[in-house]
């Protein structure tokens, strides 16, 4: 697996963003997530992009990391550029490759759906580059606050989720232990035929199996015991607070939000 | 087997924030048919240097050799199938690797990766579950239905199956009840002597390493603090507290009874009734003065 992959990873650090209330981050990610697609001028387009890399930058994270792990996205871009280079037919055409014409639209069409998906991409990695995975799961529990009146079990999900993403690391190690435990005996994970690969997985996946249940009637067993019983009436550690920061990224972005509609042509 | 370390680094991650360095510039020698405790405490590397062994992980720089293999940094091993043949590994915990249906395939699982014949798999099998001390009727029940010590012996007669030459050993007895323990490492030290294995074991355990090992090495940070016999290694109390380990409690309490009444009564191996014929006659000798 390459360990540069950032998606998913969280980069501590001490800036305005990672103090943002993870609330206010997702809020405005969303928003940002709808009003990509309403960009169409040049000039709205420079907006989102300076407000994407300008919030990029300031979480200090080097952009050498942010650059690297974000490779295989990379190839995604350039693909979708490609194709919609080659397969939009509208406009003049500019020149042409070989016996493939490249239309003018196309260009624009190309830049512009690649410029989207790189913004996406950058904004919504920035939620998980800069907040922990807790800070995540309580703002969702919050967020989804109001569905309680409906009977539906917001605390538990939360609980849940934390719980998983709590074990995705001993899982991870536990996977890499066994997995050099069978190589010991002789199991080659890595060369022969597919059908050995598939059938090498057998004796890492039910150990694997066999822990996480252990574990997880193990967890239970010690919440029961500490008199875990629900969210009613819970009291939280870490208590979510709207500051002033949270304010003014509110106003920056609704800033923007107004200025991408006045930009649009 | 012979088994040698050229100045062996071993880096995790390297080029990266998360870089770091397990091993450093380790060098050091075993004789075929030696019994070697590699001690040191929690993170000084001892778990990376065993997987140098059956070529898990491969130095970042320097040699290993083993036997007739060689693993140097930057080269691709050859027949790396025939020295994890050569060379079991007992990891710690090791009932955790069981998966099969029955005791008797998951032993047999190593020799039939290594292309062991049907017949000598179920030679090798009942040879196995008699060296570690189980009955024979267990052969045919699910490993997930034992006990945690009768887990860890099949996991271990798992290992025994393949008949490897080198056995290398990481913390065989963590977890166990102290017969358990003592069992356990009187059953590896028979073997040792009966099959002439090069045996490997890592340890936090003094006493273990004073009574089987015949050649300790000790690791601090990543690198080679002390080596050799253990009676020469384990007299150096004042450093080796320094690396936050303890010296086996005979020592302890010679050194203390040298303190209290001014008697130096050297180590050099002897059994504890030798030692205590020894300590009479120096305690005898000193009432004698007065």
């Amino acid at each position: 697996m390459s360990s540069n992959m950032i998606i998913g990873q969280y980069v501590p650090g001490n800036s305005v963003i990672h103090h943002l209330d993870p609330r206010t981050k997702i809020t405005i990610i969303f928003f940002f997530v709808l009003i990509v697609f309403f960009a169409n001028s040049v000039m709205s387009y420079g907006l989102l992009t300076v407000f994407s890399l300008g919030s990029a930058l300031s979480t200090r994270i080097p952009v050498k990391y942010l650059v690297k792990g974000l490779t295989p996205v990379w190839f995604l871009i350039l693909f979708t550029f490609i194709l919609h280079l080659f397969v939009t037919k509208e406009g003049t055409v500019l020149f042409s490759i070989l016996t493939l014409d490249v239309y003018s639209g196309g260009l624009i069409q190309g830049l512009s759906l690649s410029l989207r998906f790189f913004l996406l991409i950058l904004v919504t990695s920035l939620l998980t580059l800069t907040t922990t995975p807790i800070a995540i799961t309580d703002a969702i529990e919050d967020m989804l606050g109001p569905l309680k009146k409906f009977r539906f079990p917001v605390h538990e999900l939360a609980l849940m989720m934390s719980i998983s993403l709590r074990f995705i690391p001993t899982l991870m190690q536990e996977t890499e232990k066994i997995s050099k435990a069978q190589a010991s005996r002789g199991v080659d994970f890595k060369t022969g035929p597919i059908k050995d690969r598939v059938k090498a997985i057998v004796p890492l996946l039910v150990p694997l199996f066999v822990s996480a249940f252990k574990r997880a009637e193990e967890l239970a067993m010690a919440m029961e015991a500490r008199g875990y019983q629900g969210g009613e009436g819970r009291s939280k550690l870490r208590k979510l607070q709207i500051s002033r920061l949270d304010i003014y990224s509110f106003i920056v972005f609704g800033l923007v939000i107004f200025g991408l509609f006045l930009t649009r042509s | 087997m012979d088994i040698t370390f050229q100045d062996v680094s071993y880096i995790y991650q390297p080029n990266s924030p998360f870089e770091f360095r397990a091993l450093e510039d380790i060098s050091f020698h075993i004789p075929s048919g030696s019994f070697v405790a590699v001690i040191g405490h929690t993170g000084s590397g001892k778990s990376t240097l065993i997987q140098h062994l059956n070529g898990l992980v491969r130095p970042t720089n320097g040699e290993v050799i083993v036997g007739s293999h060689s693993m140097k940094a930057g080269e691709k091993t050859k027949d790396l199938k025939d020295l994890r043949e050569k060379v079991g590994v007992v990891f710690q915990y090791p009932e955790h690797q069981l998966f099969e249906e029955n005791v008797e395939k998951d032993i047999g699982f190593g020799p039939l990766n290594f292309g062991v014949k049907e017949e000598e798999i179920k030679r090798r099998t009942r040879e196995a579950i008699q060296a570690v001390q189980l009955p024979e009727e267990l052969l045919d029940r699910s490993p997930f239905d034992l006990s945690g010590g009768q887990m860890r012996r099949v996991a271990i007669a798992g290992v025994l199956a393949m008949s490897p030459d080198v056995l290398v050993l990481d913390e065989p007895t963590a977890g166990l009840d102290p017969r358990g323990q003592r069992e356990i490492m009187e059953m590896f030290h028979r073997l040792h002597k009966e099959k002439r294995l090069t045996t490997v074991l890592v340890t936090h355990s003094m006493e273990d390493a004073l009574r089987y090992a015949d050649h300790v090495i000790i690791l601090n940070h990543g690198k080679k603090f002390m080596e050799g016999q253990p009676k020469e290694v384990f007299v150096n109390e004042k450093e080796l507290r320094e690396v936050q380990l303890d010296v086996p409690e005979v020592i302890q309490f010679l050194n203390k009874l040298e303190q209290r009444l001014g008697k130096k009564v050297p180590y050099h191996g002897q059994t504890i009734t030798q030692l205590a014929k020894e300590l009479a006659a120096v305690v005898k000798g000193r009432e004698a003065h007065e």
